[in-house]
């Protein structure tokens, strides 16, 4: 097979990737998780977390370039200035698109094309207001830390992944723990029950969508530091990480992470086959296939115990 | 937002709600004597609902106030915001968002007799409707209408008419047997457009691959509609089993997944580069010829004819057997099934015409301009087709067409006279707010199918659903 000879660097590449959809596509399953929809504006909190960790970093670095540590203060610099920004984005999200058609109970189809809508406004206000040519964040992680298997791993891959870990069992602890995930939890399984039992719905849903918005925001600045920020940067990602949240299973937290890295590394390993630019191609052909023969998931829906 | 990270360590061993349980609620009623005053000014404020609205009214119109604004760029990222906020222009927004506020008050009090003065405006259709004269003559005066005005007016708006509102309307009138017909999302109809356009280049002879033998334009019609129509079951079949967003979404990639094809495929369909020399329509029958050249108003007669068609077909599908079954499935999917409608049967079948519909559009469209490349078939295409169905009101034929021409017509308006700062490149920006605001506002759409209408009203109040995008009958998914 043609992708035997790079495997290794091909997994590695993969399953680094495959955390950030990950990371994106806990937001989809959590989203999901509490309201049954899809939020097509998720791609445009990534985006803004990637813009708001680009200008952080600028304003911070001026025209030296950094060096070591310094570089890795400020990435996490960065990385929680995209969560933020993703959380922002996502808190205005729910409220400007979803929360008026929530209160008047309507159509699902509204929901979907509201979020659509919000979408193309967002990204295109920020080609407007940022500027339309992609940028470049100021670290660059480009050194190779060791050699595994004779594949370089390269500082950017365990900038990634430890940041995701770290990120990954946050979530999962403030999901299993707090008042806020059993309120996530509660809302998930059954919405009327929940409110009955004093869960304050409206409040909940808000915070899963901050909740995942500061995930994807983060994400958002981790993608950025390789292929640069720009306003369009959220489509192909959300739309990967879709099929990720599905592959796992949608609503379920856990198979977000296993569909995420097993996307990351099922698109990397043909492309070095067919070429890099049917990547996104066959990442499409993989959620069809899912969508065809499992569609819930790999782990299946576990909606409502969603930890 | 830090809220969840300092919560967990009280989360799971709160006390139990047994004595402390009872006796909190308790305690706050003996404090009970001052609580009147207790909510301040700006929490009363914040109660008001005529405030709220008008903060809301005001935001929203800063916000378009920035959107009109100046540019910003990557080096000065807040300066299209402060540069649009920080300037006297701002007071207009803010003017026009308190009148906004004060027209939505005066509405809430005098609603009534407002909606009794309107309505005897509007009920004139509505008595005329009824009366098979006044509608046919209205539905003569239109075609008269389209007809004859394209004559007189200039070279560009001639273009504008084939090129842009004729076949976004054709476009619109498909995608509305999706969306408002059937219920259903499809946001990757650019992708059946491209397939049709492609088709059409294939058949002619355009691609670097030849065909068994040149076809005239005519006779690809139907490969051109077959193609697409297959496309959209193959891809429908599997996707409209499953819950109603599934479709959505993988629709959006299909629309993202064909510009990509189309490009990577250059030994197929010419690459990036695209087609060239697609043949114009020709007619040769009978010792009479005809061949439709670069000028724009013959192919608008023919667009014409085809939109007609179009319409005709499409009303008497709604009003057919099969149109029934469709609005059934939309107000209750259960109730469907269990009446016996194959649901599945139905809703592919509505993708398939819209995806056939497109295909025909997108064979129009390949040889009127006899050029096609990939970035003709992006998937904001099918964003914008899709607002026009919105904007007019889904399921409502004269709102698709109605909807497509006027904001076809806008967009190249302000293409020529750029009025309040607009700028081309933004258009996505205000669709998209657009598509908020509909939704928000009047979901049903500016000329609304008085049945979606009653149906949209009815799912708010817990009737039906209006849409199907509900999770498929009987199945674990």
């Amino acid at each position: 097979m043609c992708f035997t000879e790079n495997f290794w660097s091909l997994l590695i590449g993969g399953l680094a990737n495959g955390c950030l959809y990950a990371l994106i596509a806990i937001g989809y399953t959590l989203v999901y998780g509490v309201l049954r929809l899809i939020n097509f504006a998720h791609s445009e909190v990534f985006m803004s977390g990637g813009f708001a960790g680009y200008f952080i970093l600028e304003a911070m670095v001026g025209s030296r370039q950094p060096t070591g540590v310094g570089e890795v203060g400020l990435a996490l610099i960065g990385i929680v200035g995209g969560a933020l920004a993703g959380g922002l984005v996502a808190y205005l999200l729910e409220r400007v698109a979803y929360r008026p058609l929530r209160r008047r109970h309507a159509p699902r189809l509204a929901f979907l094309i509201s979020a659509i809508g919000a979408s193309y406004f967002l990204f295109n206000l920020a080609g407007k207001e940022f500027g339309r040519d992609a940028v470049e964040v100021p670290v660059t992680f480009t050194g190779t830390l060791f050699t595994v298997f004779g594949a370089q791993i390269q500082s950017y891959y365990v900038l990634i992944a430890v940041s995701a870990i770290v990120m990954f069992v946050f979530l999962d602890r403030v999901v299993a723990l707090t008042k806020l995930g059993r309120g996530i939890r509660a809302v998930a399984e059954d919405a009327e029950t929940a409110s009955l039992m004093g869960v304050d719905i409206d409040r909940v849903i808000s915070q899963t969508f901050v909740l995942g918005g500061l995930l994807g925001g983060a994400a958002g600045f981790l993608f950025g530091i390789s292929a640069g920020v720009v306003y369009t940067m959220g489509f192909t990602p959300a739309l990967k990480a879709f099929t990720a949240a599905v592959l796992g299973g949608i609503g379920n937290l856990r198979g977000a992470v296993l569909g995420g890295l097993t996307l990351g590394v099922a698109e990397n390993l043909p492309s070095a086959c067919v070429g890099a630019s049917w990547r996104d191609v066959v990442a499409f052909g993989i959620l069809v296939l899912v969508l065809l023969f499992r569609p819930t998931g790999l782990l299946g829906e576990r909606l409502g115990r969603s930890a | 937002m830090t809220e969840p990270a300092t919560a967990p360590a009280t989360g799971e061993q709160r006390p139990r709600p047994s004595a402390t349980g009872l006796l909190a609620p308790a305690a706050p009623t003996k404090r009970r004597p001052p609580a009147p005053e207790r909510p301040s000014a700006w929490q009363r404020l914040k109660a008001n609902r005529n405030f709220r609205r008008g903060f809301a009214c005001v935001i929203g119109f800063l916000v378009l106030a920035v959107m009109l604004g100046p540019e910003g760029s990557a080096t000065a990222p807040l300066s299209g915001v402060t540069s649009s906020l920080f300037t006297p222009r701002v007071l207009i927004f803010v003017g026009l968002g308190l009148a906004l506020g004060l027209v939505m008050t005066a509405q809430d009090r005098y609603g009534p007799q407002i909606r009794r003065a309107s309505d005897r405006v509007t009920s004139v259709p509505r008595r005329l409707l009824p009366d098979r004269r006044a509608r046919y003559g209205f539905y003569v005066a239109a075609l008269a209408f389209a007809v004859v005005v394209p004559m007189h007016i200039s070279g560009y708006w001639q273009g504008v008419l084939v090129q842009q509102i004729g076949i976004y309307v054709l476009l619109a009138l498909g995608l509305n047997v999706v969306v408002g017909f059937a219920g259903l999302l499809d946001l990757g109809y650019v992708a059946f457009y491209a397939i049709g356009a492609y088709t059409a280049a294939y058949w002619s002879g355009a691609l670097p691959v030849h065909p068994p033998i040149v076809l005239n334009m005519f006779w690809i019609i139907p490969f051109a509609i077959l193609a697409a129509m297959l496309a959209g079951v193959i891809l429908g079949t599997p996707t409209l089993r499953l819950r109603g967003d599934y479709l959505a979404i993988v629709t959006l990639g299909f629309g993202e997944i064909i510009e990509i094809v189309a490009t990577n495929l250059g030994g197929f369909t010419g690459g990036a580069q695209g087609a060239l020399g697609i043949p114009h329509f020709r007619f040769n029958l009978l010792g009479l010829h005809y061949v439709w050249g670069i000028a724009d108003l013959p192919y608008y007669y023919l667009l014409l004819g085809f939109v007609v068609i179009s319409m005709v077909a499409f009303w008497s599908l709604d009003n057919s057997r099969v149109g029934r079954a469709w609005s059934a499935i939309r107000e209750d999917e259960v109730a469907a099934e269990a009446s016996g409608i194959n649901v599945l049967k139905y809703k592919v079948m509505a993708f398939a015409i819209g995806a056939s519909t497109a295909g025909f559009a997108g064979l129009l469209t390949a040889s009127q301009i006899s050029y096609i490349n990939p970035g003709d078939f992006t998937v904001q295409v099918s964003i914008l087709i899709l607002v026009l169905v919105v904007f007019g009101g889904m399921g409502s034929i004269w709102g698709a067409l109605i909807g497509a021409a006027v904001i076809e017509w806008f967009q190249w308006f302000l293409q020529v006279h750029p009025l309040f700062g607009y700028q081309p490149q933004d258009l996505y920006m205000y669709l998209g707010a657009l598509l908020i605001v509909m939704m928000i506002f009047r979901p049903e759409g500016m000329i609304p199918s008085r049945r979606r209408k009653r149906e949209i009203g009815l799912a708010e109040h817990g009737v039906g659903t209006a849409d199907a995008l509900s999770e498929p009958v009987g199945q674990a998914v």
